[in-house]
């Protein structure tokens, strides 16, 4: 009875084991740890062109994450990219005439929504939509610019600025 | 004549596998009585579960280590040694950790389920039980498959954290990576549903095919010894086939 017993344990410990090391893989190593698990609201952004953004991309205010990419679908009237961001309820207080631009992180890195705060004194609430949206900057186009503009007398400096912010998010 | 050989051969192999998949159905149709016998399941997943414990957390802590070890040098040619955490976390929960568990698995506790039930049938004990009107298949096949399917995964598990434990002690404490990198760029990049519960459906598959070639090729034995030696033999080469093949099957379907 003794021994009986002593394997039933083992075996309780043994499921037990694994079902904590499944938490730990869940829970420490993946992206749950990022996870907002509070409410959120969502607002809308309108983009010409999205690049990789993929869904649960993160949205960053001032590189901190805020939310999470709800959604990214093709409009059908206007053909532009309509965004759904989910922010975090506890960030309710980000001007309603916020700016928001698709970067990468690094320069190969995953694509991330950035809001750049306004000065507007309404906030976004649910529904809302960004109204300045800068689209994510591609590499090619960019080198494409430097290419068509090296035969200039006069070096681009106007293409060569607006390069600057896509390439320091 | 060789022709025939080769259509006859062909034949048996065909039949073995129907036989194989009929008595994949008898032992769902055995699943409910044998809860009569519960005891003897979680005896058998102590067996097959916790009794393997040795060689899976040995195993899961020298693959993490060795592939930590191979991935910093692979990706530090790149300049992005940074991601060495990631490309281990994703390759072991997706592929390696299932996979390699398995393999283990099956020789294990496949080849010790096989030898069990097999010599079983030589000595005729599965006669005696039916001359009992005890269900050899609810007694001795059903508890061992359940068995599988509940300790596989947890081994799983189990190897992957001791793995991820691996090539963090290489990654950092020995080739210097840096401590928070390793893990925000892991946490970054893993997601639960598609990689981490991914693995662990494949990880019931596998508990299931390995346990099911093992009993069935244990139950269905040449009650000699050397029928036994063969069953024994044959369970590591199927489950391991079979295992590589669904691994093949499952990723394209989970996907």
């Amino acid at each position: 009875m003794a021994q009986r017993q002593s394997f039933q344990i083992g075996t309780g410990l043994f499921i037990l084991l694994g079902f904590a090391a499944l938490a730990y893989l869940a829970t420490q190593t993946t992206s749950v740890a990022n996870y907002s698990q509070g409410d959120s609201y969502m607002i809308k952004a309108r983009f010409t062109n999205v690049g990789q953004l993929k869904l649960r991309a993160p949205v960053k205010i001032a590189g901190v994450r805020v939310g999470s990419v709800a959604g990214v679908v093709l409009e059908p009237e206007r053909l532009d990219a309509l965004v759904t961001l989910s922010i975090d309820k506890r960030y309710d207080k980000i001007p309603d005439d916020s700016a928001a631009a698709v970067f990468t992180s690094g320069l190969l890195g995953d694509q991330y929504v950035a809001l750049q705060p306004g000065g507007s004194p309404d906030v976004f609430k649910n529904g809302d939509e960004v109204v300045l949206t800068q689209s994510s900057m591609q590499l090619e186009e960019l080198i494409g610019k430097y290419l068509v503009g090296q035969g200039d007398s006069k070096p681009p400096a106007g293409k060569g600025d607006d390069a600057k912010p896509a390439a320091k998010p | 004549m060789s022709t025939a050989r080769t259509s006859s051969r062909f034949t048996d192999a065909l039949a073995q596998i129907g036989a194989c998949g009929i008595f994949l159905f008898r032992i769902f149709a055995a699943v409910p009585r044998s809860l009569r016998y519960f005891k003897e399941t979680i005896r058998q997943i102590w067996f097959v579960g916790a009794m393997s414990l040795t060689i899976i957390m040995t195993c899961g802590l020298f693959i993490g280590a060795v592939l930590g070890l191979q991935l910093y040098d692979v990706l530090s040619r790149f300049g992005s040694a940074a991601m060495s955490g990631t490309v281990v976390a994703l390759a072991l929960y997706r592929e390696l950790g299932p996979v390699v568990t398995a393999l283990l698995f099956a020789g294990r506790a496949g080849t010790s389920i096989t030898a069990e039930v097999g010599l079983m049938r030589a000595t005729d004990q599965i006669a005696a039980m039916e001359m009992m009107a005890v269900d050899p298949l609810a007694y001795v096949v059903a508890p061992r498959f359940l068995a599988g399917i509940v300790a596989m995964p947890a081994l799983v598990c189990i190897f992957n954290a001791l793995a991820i434990l691996g090539a963090h002690v290489v990654c950092v404490s020995w080739l210097g990576l840096d401590n928070g990198t390793f893990w925000s760029n892991m946490t970054a990049s893993v997601d639960v549903w598609t990689d981490v519960i991914n693995g662990v459906w494949k990880s019931v598959a596998f508990g299931a095919v390995c346990t099911l070639i093992a009993s069935f090729q244990g139950y269905t034995t040449a009650p000699t010894s050397e029928g036994v030696a063969y069953a024994t033999t044959r369970t590591v080469v199927f489950s391991s086939i079979a295992t590589l093949a669904l691994d093949f099957v499952m990723t394209a379907f989970l996907m």
